[in-house]
């Protein structure tokens, strides 16, 4: 049971974006895909949801290829959260979420008793059914990121692959998603998601994948992963490390060609 | 914008009012015209099967301008909210792809040949012809897994390609007076068809309005963007075909009967949107009927206003069309401030 990608190498305009990169996450998992800007997190995402072909290499879903599933089983399998988050600001709120569940929904079929019922699920887990009534055009930036998690949330499939979930989100939101994630991942899902802030992902990820130029750098836990060497080599930068009620953590704080910054 | 989002009106209550609407509309437009005409006594020789003047009146005349115009609308009405939802932009409309303008073209092609003056069903024939020409240059163009950018880019190709074709027929023209036919005839009219045109675009169109709500859950998950729609499970090059086809097949035979008949596909469904709660696959149905009642309405309107030779049918559902265009970007503007 995983989803498994071997030797993906994706190519986009002539210029190569992944390069044999293999990557896998299992159920009751959180793996943080981690990199600089540019590094392939985002494409490596697109492969492993299956809406990107790979040039070479391939992935299956608990053993079976996305050919084989076909596209209705896939989307009841693998939910996929996109980074920019377009939606039509008239819409409402609980309108919207109710979309995540048109994979289980007959064409035409109006939503059944188990579609509102996921949907009531996912509202109350993401902590936004206050305002299911509301058009989306008038939510907040960071109220508008969680009803986006709540309709990928309401497709309850089970693997998740999130793109930047909490871009533009205030720290506790930021918590209060990482947390969510992690709960969702312990009730059984395999949550792969894509993060630029490297403390929060050595805190919230069972295991860290660390992209470099295309290539997979590292892969396992974040203790390993995120070592001196590494931060300085791949992100140009050394962190601050401490512990706290046996819980390691690390802070980026300096650039690495800036010696002077304090 | 108020915070709450309108809710929209539950699908089977609206779409029933909507059809009652229609035919009531449709009744009115039968029962409309220049010369005297007792609707029930004709309706009754109709049934009857007697041919008496009034039966006829209604059956060649009344009949199927009456059914042209349902029909034209319905398309025009669906193919726009159809579009607008492919393309994600308010401003799309059933001409965006080009078909239109290359079915007029079609059409002019058989006036300027001669061809619709010695047969009757010569000018909706060009007009398929030349929608069916389009579209098929459309696909070849678009070729499999082509962005929306490469689609709108391709309309525009075929708009201005089509547009210039027809300016050259009007400019070889014999004679003035084939000028002005072609030029009449473009700006759109239900006027003195026959129900051999109904049978002409009658299954065409029941194929694209079949093919265009086939894509409404799809069209739903598109609101969402691409990644996403593709994630739901949605194949997005088989349903740009499916759109494409649909409108080709719906609005090119429109216009081939009717010639051009703007603003209905670009008006109507920003009228119903808040109706169906802002959802794009709600919408298609709710707007073939909007666009429905607004031709219907019009061509009631031209043989009811005192002007002869009536007005173009084109010509006043962009008079009616373009302040509810004047207020949508009144509407938008507050909305982004």
């Amino acid at each position: 049971m995983a989803i498994t990608a071997s030797g993906i190498t994706v190519s986009l305009g002539g210029k190569p974006i992944l390069q044999g990169v293999d990557a896998q996450v299992r159920p009751s998992e959180v793996l943080g895909l981690i990199g600089p800007n540019g590094a392939g997190k985002t494409t490596l995402l697109r492969v492993l949801a299956a809406l990107l072909a790979p040039d070479r290499g391939s992935v299956d879903y608990d053993g079976a290829a996305a050919r084989e599933l076909g596209r209705a089983m896939l989307a009841r399998r693998v939910a996929f959260l996109a980074q920019g988050g377009e939606a039509p600001a008239a819409l409402s709120v609980e309108a919207l979420v109710g979309f995540g569940r048109l994979p289980h929904r007959r064409p035409f079929a109006e939503a059944a008793e188990a579609d509102r019922q996921a949907v009531a699920r996912v509202l109350a887990l993401c902590d936004v059914e206050s305002f299911a009534g509301r058009a989306v055009g008038t939510l907040s930036g960071g109220e508008r990121r969680r009803v986006l998690l709540a309709r990928a949330l309401a497709v309850e499939a089970p693997y998740l692959l999130a793109d930047e979930p909490l871009a533009g989100l205030d720290p506790q939101h930021q918590l209060d998603s990482l947390q969510l994630l992690r709960r969702i991942s312990r009730g059984g899902t395999g949550v792969v998601v894509v993060l630029h802030d490297l403390a929060l992902a050595a805190r919230f990820c069972d295991r860290l994948l660390l992209l470099d130029r295309g290539r997979r750098v590292a892969d396992g836990p974040a203790a390993d992963v995120l070592d001196d060497v590494r931060l300085a080599q791949v992100f140009g930068v050394q962190a601050l490390r401490g512990a706290h009620a046996g819980e390691p953590f690390l802070m980026p704080w300096r650039t690495l060609d800036n010696e002077a910054t304090p | 914008m108020t915070p709450q989002a309108s809710p929209g009106i539950r699908p089977a209550p609206l779409l029933g009012l909507l059809a009652l609407a229609v035919l009531a509309l449709t009744g009115a437009s039968m029962a409309v015209g220049y010369a005297p005409l007792a609707l029930g006594q004709a309706v009754a020789d109709l049934l009857a099967g007697q041919k008496s003047l009034p039966a006829l009146v209604l059956y060649e005349l009344r009949l199927p301008r009456a059914l042209l115009g349902a029909l034209v609308g319905f398309s025009l009405g669906m193919a726009g909210a159809a579009m607008q939802g492919l393309l994600r932009n308010p401003l799309a409309e059933p001409g965006v792809i080009g078909i239109s303008s290359a079915a007029a073209f079609g059409a002019v092609l058989t006036f300027y040949s001669g061809l619709s003056a010695s047969l009757a069903l010569a000018l909706p024939l060009g007009g398929i012809a030349g929608a069916l020409v389009a579209t098929v240059i459309l696909f070849i163009l678009l070729g499999r897994g082509a962005s929306t950018t490469t689609l709108i880019l391709a309309g525009v190709a075929l708009n201005s390609f089509a547009g210039a074709a027809t300016a050259l027929a009007l400019n070889l023209a014999p004679n003035p007076y084939a000028a002005l036919e072609i030029v009449f005839w473009l700006m759109g009219s239900l006027a003195d068809r026959s129900m051999n045109h109904v049978a002409l675009v009658l299954p065409l169109m029941l194929l694209g309005w079949v093919l265009l709500v086939s894509t409404a859950p799809a069209l739903d998950a598109l609101s969402l963007g691409e990644d996403t729609a593709a994630s739901l499970g949605f194949d997005l090059g088989w349903l740009r075909a499916r759109l494409i086809g649909g409108a080709a097949l719906a609005v090119g035979s429109a216009v081939a009967v009717t010639g051009a008949i703007g603003f209905v596909g670009l008006v109507v469904p920003h009228l119903l949107r808040p109706l169906v709660g802002h959802r794009p696959g709600r919408l298609l149905v709710a707007s073939g009927f909007g666009g429905a009642m607004l031709v219907l309405a019009a061509d009631i309107g031209v043989r009811l206003m005192p002007v002869r030779p009536e007005l173009k049918l084109g010509v006043v559902t962009a008079l009616i069309g373009a302040p509810f265009l004047f207020a949508l970007v009144q509407r938008l503007r507050r909305e982004a401030m």
